[in-house]
């Protein structure tokens, strides 16, 4: 039997100029295509403003958070009766273990800033219609799994409001109708919050939502470099490309947007340096009291409020009489945001482009945003509740009118090319 | 300046230089007697009824504050209270304290000075003796605040129905009796009305201490101020470093601004 000589041609790499090692290494690599592809190939609108520093900034904290983690995970101790020790262990005995765990520490509530400000600046500019759903959908992702990475993490020191923390924020589950209880158990490994769950906790900390948060961040870079940036008057730039092919309105990220967010990188080192040398717990917001107290099952602190992050959640879970619905309703709160694609009908993007009605309702929901994470750091009683029914109202109002508001609102013409001031 | 500091360690105030271990139970059985006799109502200590607008006003930077107040801990709360995640090296060097002195005044006999700083009070004979084991203090500072402490150990009070013959303003039925009454003496409490309206009003001296009312403020204002800088001994340190760090990242910033504005310069 003869076997045909194969009529394709064989796989050849791809020429490269380089020579030698480099030659032959980026032969079988391609790190330039993968560079160009990724930075200097990638056109982004040249009119990003203010708003536009945060999605690396926040890469910059997810980094952050990595590398002074692996640090901490080398000291740091889990165990019922080991981990809170460890934690002072680091703070006080380990060479520069303050530093570590204050950044720590600090970069989780900053990784929190700079995603909620990141997630604003959509809102602003109406970056998750289409075609960016999908890239919404994925940032949502991100910050879900966000949640759950900063949640454990809160446990991990187990102070008291580590440990009464997690009893509540478990116990919301048990909420869930038939298979609540066993549910619970299943989370806890006990059957209370004990070692078994600060082990658990500790592994999905380090390992799993890491992974998967890494993971996601790749999906929403993907995802982002199908569509392009959005940018703040709304415009696709990929509408009008230039005789070379590329938009007329766009640069290449790499060099001008990897610059141009150094800058930003350093503004935010700066206040991250000034929390941490200066004002590590600012007052209780970043690091609680009672945490500096061990978990104790027998001592309940005065008043149980998770980290500043959470509380507009916790202020919804609060201002319902009925605890399954308060439940309920938080979870649509966080889930509210997946619709926004779909429930915004407007046919242009921007604010800037956008009429009254919308630039209302976006003030009113960043308000009430603000007002319930306030609301939720202090004791729910008597006018706060009340405050909190109110703007939880305005809170959801916000989601489910969307669909009126945004197809009666009128708009103005979106000009042709984005709006862009060359700076002297 | 840091002559000044050494002596503010040499020459602190006229207090015969307790050792601490066991020095309680003289204290604590004077203070009973002076509870429970009646002794003549002197004046009172005024702006009584604003205790918990009262702070600390401690200062981490001040050594010889910072010493005093080691001495006074090893001295009065010792016998009951641990700081167990400091080492008696680590007061020393962060404090400044000299060998000599370390060795005579601060360390106990038989303790090695890296060891913890942990008193010979087993938690269990606490528990029988006060119906709590007495709290390790060493992140006291940080979980109830400097204020909490200062306003603690100021507002002690006869009260005769207590099993320690006093009671607390900040802590309410605290089972800790008034280690420090042979300091600030005792004084009695006068509340105006019944029940829940009860209320504060001031404090009357029963009997004097052996330190003025001013002299027995420093001393409590040195004591809580040692807390305070055990509860995160390396917080001095971290505000020096962190005027550098922050002044670094400044002119970072600036350079990298810089940067940005001349590439971005053929952006048209």
């Amino acid at each position: 039997m003869v076997i045909p000589a194969s009529t394709a041609p064989s796989p050849q790499p791809p020429a490269t100029p380089h020579k030698g090692l480099k030659g032959w290494f980026y032969k079988r690599f391609p790190v330039e295509e993968f560079l160009s592809d990724q930075l200097t190939g990638y056109y982004a609108p040249k009119n990003f403003n203010i708003w536009y520093y945060f999605g690396s900034l926040a890469l910059v904290v997810l980094g952050l958070q990595l590398f002074t983690g692996i640090f901490l995970t080398m000291f740091y101790k889990v165990g019922e009766a080991t981990s809170f020790d460890s934690v002072e262990f680091i703070m006080r005995e380990v060479q520069g273990g303050w530093l570590i765990r204050y950044l720590h520490s600090t970069g989780a509530s900053f990784f929190f800033i700079v995603v909620y400000l990141h997630m604003f600046r959509s809102l602003l500019y109406g970056s998750y219609k289409a075609p960016r759903e999908l890239l919404w959908l994925f940032g949502m992702a991100v910050y879900l799994a966000l949640m759950a990475e900063a949640f454990f993490g809160y446990v991990l020191p187990w102070g008291n409001m580590s440990f009464w923390g997690a009893q509540v924020i478990v116990n919301l589950f048990s909420t869930i109708p038939v298979i609540g209880g066993g549910l619970v158990e299943w989370i806890r490994g006990d059957y209370g919050i004990a070692d078994a769950t600060l082990n658990r906790f500790f592994a999905l900390h380090v390992v799993a939502v890491p992974l998967a948060l890494l993971l996601l961040v790749v999906f929403h870079l993907v995802a982002l470099r199908r569509t392009g940036s959005s940018n703040p008057d709304g415009i696709e730039i990929k509408e009008r490309v230039g005789p070379t092919g590329k938009p007329i309105d766009g640069i290449p990220f790499h060099p001008y947007y990897t610059i141009k967010d150094i800058v930003g990188v350093g503004v935010m080192f700066t206040l991250l340096a000034i929390v941490v040398f200066f004002v590590p717990t600012l007052g209780g917001l970043f690091l609680e009291q009672p945490n500096f107290e061990p978990a104790n099952p027998m001592s309940t602190p005065e008043h149980i409020a998770p980290v500043w992050y959470f509380t507009p959640y916790y202020a919804i879970l609060r201002a319902v009489p009925d605890q399954k619905l308060g439940a309920l309703l938080m979870f649509l709160a966080v889930a509210a945001f997946l619709f926004l694609p779909w429930l915004d009908r407007s046919p242009v993007k921007s604010m800037r482009y956008r009429g009254w009605i919308s630039r209302t309702a976006l003030a009113v929901f960043t308000v009430s945003f603000l007002v319930l994470m306030y609301l939720g750091l202090l004791p729910a009683e008597g006018l706060y509740v009340i405050l909190a029914r109110i703007f939880t109202v305005l809170y959801f109002a916000y989601f489910v009118l969307m669909p009126f508001y945004t197809r009666i609102d009128r708009v103005k013409p979106v000009p042709e090319r984005v709006t862009y001031h060359a700076h002297g | 300046m840091r002559m000044v500091k050494k002596l503010g360690f040499v020459s602190a105030p006229s207090l015969p230089r307790l050792r601490g271990r066991a020095g309680w139970g003289r204290t604590f059985a004077v203070a009973l007697i002076l509870a429970t006799s009646s002794v003549n109502a002197a004046e009172g200590h005024g702006g009584g009824a604003s205790w918990k607008a009262w702070h600390a006003e401690n200062e981490v930077a001040n050594l010889a504050s910072l010493q005093r107040g080691a001495r006074n801990f090893m001295g009065y709360c010792l016998g009951c209270h641990s700081l167990k995640y400091e080492r008696y090296s680590r007061m020393q060097e962060d404090l400044e304290i000299p060998q000599a002195q370390f060795e005579k005044y601060l360390l106990p006999p038989g303790e090695k000075s890296t060891n913890y700083i942990l008193s010979t009070l087993p938690p269990a004979d606490g528990e029988a003796w006060f119906g709590k084991a007495p709290p390790d203090l060493s992140l006291m500072a940080r979980a109830r605040g400097p204020d909490y402490i200062y306003q603690f150990l100021k507002t002690f009070y006869a009260d005769p129905t207590r099993p320690t013959g006093v009671n607390n303003l900040r802590l309410a039925t605290t089972a800790m009796p008034h280690v420090l009454s042979e300091l600030e003496g005792v004084k009695r409490a006068v509340f105006k009305g019944e029940g829940i309206e009860k209320e504060f009003e001031r404090f009357e001296t029963l009997a004097p201490g052996r330190l003025t009312p001013a002299d027995y403020d420093i001393f409590v204002r040195d004591t809580v101020n040692f807390l305070d800088y055990v509860s995160e001994p390396t917080q001095v340190q971290r505000r020096a470093l962190g005027v550098w760090v922050v002044l670094f990242l400044l002119l970072f910033t600036w350079l990298a601004w810089a940067l940005k504005k001349e590439y971005w310069k053929d952006v048209t």
